[in-house]
């Protein structure tokens, strides 16, 4: 007579049935959740760092430029930055109820925020689009072509352009900053909207639910982050001058 | 631990918390408050910030060593800063012939 083999072979993996979503190094489902949202911080602490950088490189170059700054932030367009900043904020809240929604299990609407997080990131791409292409027309991008004049509308501009007699180099330098950060937070949309179209596909298969929506939590962590990205980018870049106009 | 299931209507007043900020960064920067603008323009940006990372992030829900990775990120950064700008700040004043003077 067989005896017992010491391993319950009670489901194909040779061990203990467990859920299908749990892999085998883990102990519980909260274990594996844990240690997946730990390893998405740990990522986004690494993602502080690279754009604290850029932070910084903007207060130092700042500090030394002051009227500079203040006079090419004017040159930027309020309003499609402050659009931006809604729609921004908005793509923050689909992709928090397309997690609400794995969580009361309603697959439909996981699907339905995720696109529509998707579309809210598009529509941010595509103004900032628009607004590089007004900077491109003005010649404001630092190169060969670059030029930048400060219009005299009022004393105390006239006085800001006098105190700084290089004033277009150190322009310059600010539109360098802002086609990085820009750029650079532009891309991370990019490359989270393509992260978002497959958890759209594997979402509407069906694929997560109130029980396992790890990807979805980590997705939206990284969104938000990019999110809180631009929230500091945005008084910082755009909101410098609006006083002088 | 269960995972919070965290209702949409704090979802939907945090959204509105943040419109209103955003609001209100815009209206304050219309008004020359000299070194200010800054301070006023960094807390709203900060507030805004802490209300995406406790409610949409989680955190609020998060156990003590995720919480405490996220703030390692914050503490890296201010030394980041802290370390860089001390430098910049005390150029010429501890050793005036490092900045040719």
């Amino acid at each position: 007579m067989a005896s017992e083999p010491l391993v319950p072979v009670s489901s194909p993996h040779g061990h203990a049935a467990h859920h299908p979503d749990l892999a085998h190094q883990f102990d519980s489902m909260d274990q594996q959740k844990e240690s997946s949202t730990l390893g998405m911080w740990v990522f986004l602490v690494t993602e502080i760092m690279f754009f604290g950088v850029l932070f910084l490189a903007y207060t130092l170059y700042r500090t030394q430029y002051p009227e500079a700054f203040l006079l090419a932030s004017n040159s930027l367009n309020v309003l499609m930055g402050g659009i931006n900043t809604a729609v921004l904020i908005g793509s923050s809240l689909t992709m928090v109820l397309a997690i609400w929604a794995a969580q009361v299990n309603w697959r439909k609407g996981i699907v339905i925020f995720l696109l529509a997080t998707m579309g809210l990131g598009t529509t941010f791409l595509v103004i900032k689009g628009f607004e590089y292409r007004d900077k491109f027309v003005e010649h404001h991008v630092p190169g060969p072509t670059f030029h930048f004049e400060a219009e005299h509308t009022s004393p105390h501009i006239q006085a800001l352009i006098a105190k700084d007699p290089q004033l277009e180099r150190h322009a310059s330098i600010y539109f360098s900053l802002y086609f990085i950060m820009t750029g650079i937070h532009a891309l991370h949309m990019i490359i989270g909207i393509g992260i978002l179209g497959v958890l759209c596909v594997l979402s509407w298969k069906g694929r997560y639910n109130a029980e396992y929506h790890n990807p979805l939590e980590m997705t939206g962590l990284y969104w938000h982050f990019v999110d809180i990205v631009w929230i500091f980018l945005f008084p910082l870049l755009y909101l410098l001058g609006a006083h002088l106009r | 631990m269960a995972e919070h299931v965290t209702s949409r209507k704090i979802y939907f007043l945090v959204f509105g918390a943040l419109m209103v900020l955003t609001l209100a960064t815009w209206l304050v920067a219309q008004v020359d408050l000299g070194w200010a603008n800054d301070v006023v323009a960094l807390g709203i940006a900060v507030t805004k910030a802490s209300l995406v990372l406790l409610f949409f992030m989680h955190v609020r829900h998060s156990t003590r060593m995720t919480v405490l990775t996220a703030l390692s990120g914050f503490f890296w950064l201010a030394i980041l800063f802290g370390l860089t700008i001390a430098d910049y700040a005390s150029r010429g004043q501890i050793l005036p012939f490092v900045a040719g003077e």
